[in-house]
């Protein structure tokens, strides 16, 4: 799979899957920006045929709508959409 | 599948586009601008890639007859609308949001997953056998726009609804 990195302080594993048309997708990674948090991204709309398979079951295991922006972080919790203050919230800030 | 780059002139065109169709249906467009542009494009490049304008916010198969549903306007913007203020992506808001007076907040998805969903072909089939039970031998069939719920009773539906311009495609027969 296509991971983007992003660089910033480390608060474990943090990782976002993502829709490069999605406005509520874009608005979640620029608060994850803002925040300063590293990160990684992936958009899957762009994966081929079976990564973008590989990548949808990543996203139904942590959220079985299968809808986007699912933010997982540490491998566990996850957030989906676009919940600013919950974000807020995970990071401590 | 590499990036498909949209011009500021297509958006242009297609917003002032959407903005017409929506007022004259009696829909709303979010009053900001910027998102909204960002979303047109998303649907302009859904449009080159995949055929159609899927949602952008979802993620589309590529295969239209599955997708049918999640063309914008998607089959699930009214109840939407009505119940979060908003459509799925928020492009399509109520009143209160137009106007400022509230803000959009997440809308969960209404689409079945991926597992339980079957074509809308097999939806409207479905909706013809618990219609013709209860009314049968009509002159003339029932056909239903997923999008909006215009009724019309003629032969075939017709080309684009009259009420939200959905296309011909997006009726169901309904008895």
């Amino acid at each position: 799979m296509v991971l983007e990195h992003v660089d910033g302080k480390n608060r474990g594993t943090v990782m976002l899957y993502a829709l490069s048309t999605c406005g509520w997708c874009a608005k979640t990674k620029d608060l994850l920006r803002e925040l300063g948090i590293a990160f990684d991204y992936t958009y899957v709309d762009l994966l081929d045929g079976e990564e973008q398979n590989k990548a949808m079951d990543q996203v139904e295991k942590f959220n079985p709508s299968g809808s986007f922006p699912t933010l997982v972080i540490d491998n566990r919790k996850s957030i989906v959409g676009f919940r600013e203050r919950e974000i807020r919230e995970a990071f401590g800030t | 599948m590499s990036p498909v780059e949209i011009s500021e002139g297509d958006i242009d065109r297609a917003y002032a586009s959407l903005k017409k169709d929506a007022a004259e249906g009696g829909y709303r467009i979010t009053p900001d601008t910027e998102f909204a542009r960002n979303l047109i494009r998303g649907l302009l490049k859904n449009e080159v890639r995949y055929g159609y304008r899927a949602c952008p916010c979802r993620l589309a198969s590529g295969k239209k007859d599955e997708d049918l549903d999640i063309v914008c306007p998607c089959d699930y913007r009214d109840a939407d609308i009505e119940d979060h203020g908003a459509c799925y992506c928020a492009l399509y808001v109520n009143e209160e949001i137009a106007e400022g007076r509230r803000k959009v907040s997440p809308v969960p998805e209404r689409r079945p997953p991926r597992s339980q969903r079957g074509t809308p072909g097999a939806r409207a089939v479905q909706t013809v056998s618990a219609g013709a039970t209860v009314l049968g031998g009509l002159p003339l069939p029932v056909w239903r726009c997923r999008v909006c719920g215009y009724l019309c009773a003629r032969e075939q539906p017709p080309g684009i609804c009259p009420v939200c311009k959905a296309k011909k495609d997006r009726f169901e027969r309904f008895i």
